[in-house]
């Protein structure tokens, strides 16, 4: 396991079967920096070169919303995940 | 459609410190008042730095202290300016009757305020996301959840920092990389003796930690450490173009700054419990977006009402949201919804100690950030080495070594250069100062 899989280990999860972070491929497919892989603090982004596609692992999301403000596009669709979904801290 | 079942006077969305004040202000004028969290409880989607304060809180809890769950009162503020390997640290240390400000763990304060809502009559709806306000005739008259739609008089906004409903109304721009920061923290499981040891505390005492520096050194940012009862918090928020910029990762930042030299014995042995992640409002008074409208108001964070500079968040979330609550009685009373109505929610936080504050700063960040290399870089290193310079003891005569440093400023960055640092902060001293 890497450092951030140990990290993420700790935080409590519901995932929900359906991504609540829809990036725009197209927008991804031309985006030079691809930002979000970067910035994101859970690691949820990774670019795919063979597929040419941005893998979403919506299931980490930490929900804190910066790969919305930070993609040069402002192409990431972002919405809350349900309410019974996403990240539970129990600690913040 | 409306009708008497799903139509109450206020409806407040996020039970975090501002929604909470806000609604509880509203409950104890004796006002129907829903507030609607996302989170399986209040707190579960939060995270803080550390610390809420006391006078603040008790304007809104006035015996808190007898029941919240507090980890430690707050005696010591210590400053760290961390070079590469070394370190100088400016510590305060005051024992007060009233302790300045206790440190909480959110998913359990924030839980414990929501509960003391519930007690005086606010009826409390979890796990429910509003993914909508409903909008007619310029009136903000509900809210659109996943399930159904709920009506009220006034709709307060305390939805948080990304606040999505603020921008569906128009009432805030699209926020940019320089508005925000990105925080990371780890809260670290320690023996309650270990930290009173490391931390030169008795028990229930904390201590807080403010980081400039360290791998953070020439960047819009900075580290924190708050001690809890059984564990120690540590983390940092820089600010989101400064990551862009220069493609860092905030959690690589923080493992560097656990392994600095000063930082790293005080968390040594110590077990991860648990990582989270925020965003932090940077924007300040610029960035303040509309705050009132027809049926509507925003509040805490979702106004991006924080004062970065000392910390303060919670403060200004929880008086904002009591602000706004008046407010709402007040317009409950006369039956006037109208922007005209709420406006007196902008004037009292003109009034208060909010607006004035953020106004002060206005220019900070701004003429920092422009700067952020020297302000946050050079001279912070510079006094390290000044420190290592004075107490270095090696034979070599003073004079020549003082004179051998004042000369290294002068040869380190060109004269322009530094004559626009003392510019820039004469200017920024000016703004807070005076104008």
């Amino acid at each position: 396991m890497n450092e951030l899989e140990d990290k993420l280990y700790t935080v409590k999860y519901t995932p929900d079967n359906v991504s609540h972070l829809q990036p725009v491929q197209e927008c991804c497919k031309i985006c030079k920096s691809k930002i979000c892989s970067v910035i994101c603090p859970a690691g949820v982004y990774e670019w795919d070169e063979d597929k040419q596609k941005l893998i979403v692992n919506y299931e980490n999301c930490l929900e804190c919303g910066a790969c919305r403000i930070a993609c040069e596009s402002s192409s990431i669709g972002w919405e809350y995940p349900k309410g019974t979904k996403g990240v539970t801290f129990k600690q913040g | 459609m409306e009708n008497q079942e799903n139509k109450t006077e206020v409806i407040v969305v996020g039970g975090g410190p501002a929604g909470i004040a806000c609604a509880i202000t509203i409950a104890r004028a004796g006002k129907q008042v829903i507030l609607i969290e996302r989170g399986k409880f209040s707190g579960s989607k939060n995270v803080f730095g550390g610390a809420i304060y006391t006078k603040p809180t008790r304007e809104i809890f006035p015996e808190f202290e007898k029941s919240a769950p507090l980890e430690r009162k707050n005696i010591e503020h210590k400053f760290a300016l961390l070079g590469q390997d070394d370190a100088t640290v400016i510590s305060y240390k005051k024992k007060n009757e009233i302790p300045e400000s206790y440190t909480v763990i959110r998913g359990k304060f924030d839980r414990w305020m929501a509960e003391e809502a519930k007690k005086e009559g606010v009826i409390i709806v979890e796990e429910t996301v509003v993914r909508e306000l409903i909008v007619s005739d310029g009136f903000v008259k509900g809210v659109r959840t996943e399930l159904e739609d709920y009506y009220a008089n006034i709709v307060v906004l305390a939805d948080g920092v990304n606040s999505l409903l603020a921008k569906q109304i128009g009432f805030r721009g699209k926020l940019s990389p320089e508005d925000v920061a990105l925080s990371v923290k780890e809260v670290i499981k320690l023996p309650p003796q270990t930290i009173n040891d490391r931390f030169h505390v008795n028990d229930d005492e904390g201590c807080i930690y403010e980081i400039f520096g360290g791998p953070m050194l020439g960047m819009l940012g900075l580290g924190f450490m708050y001690t809890n009862k059984n564990s120690v918090s540590i983390g940092l928020g820089v600010t989101l173009s400064e990551l862009v910029e220069k493609g860092l990762k905030p959690y690589a930042l923080l493992d560097k700054l656990k392994q600095h030299p000063e930082i790293a014995p005080l968390i040594k042995d110590g077990e991860l419990l648990e990582y989270s992640a925020h965003l932090i409002p940077e924007g300040g008074y610029k960035k303040i977006p509309l705050l009132f409208g027809a049926g509507v108001m925003v509040v805490g964070d979702a106004a991006m009402l924080v004062n970065n500079l000392h910390w303060e968040g919670t403060n200004l979330a929880m008086i904002s949201g009591k602000i706004a609550g008046e407010t709402a009685v007040i317009a409950l009373g006369k039956q006037d919804f109208s922007e005209n109505a709420l406006s007196h929610y902008q004037e009292e936080l003109e009034n208060s100690f909010i607006i004035q504050d953020l106004r002060t700063y206005k220019d900070l960040m701004g003429g920092v950030g422009e700067r952020a290399e020297e302000f946050l870089g050079y001279y912070p290193k510079k006094i390290n080495a000044f420190f290592e310079m004075f107490t270095t003891v090696d034979s070599v005569p003073k004079r020549q070594k003082y004179r051998k440093f004042i000369k290294s400023i002068f040869t380190d960055r060109k004269i322009t250069e530094l004559f626009k640092d003392a510019l820039t902060a004469l200017k920024l001293l000016w703004s807070i100062i005076i104008k």
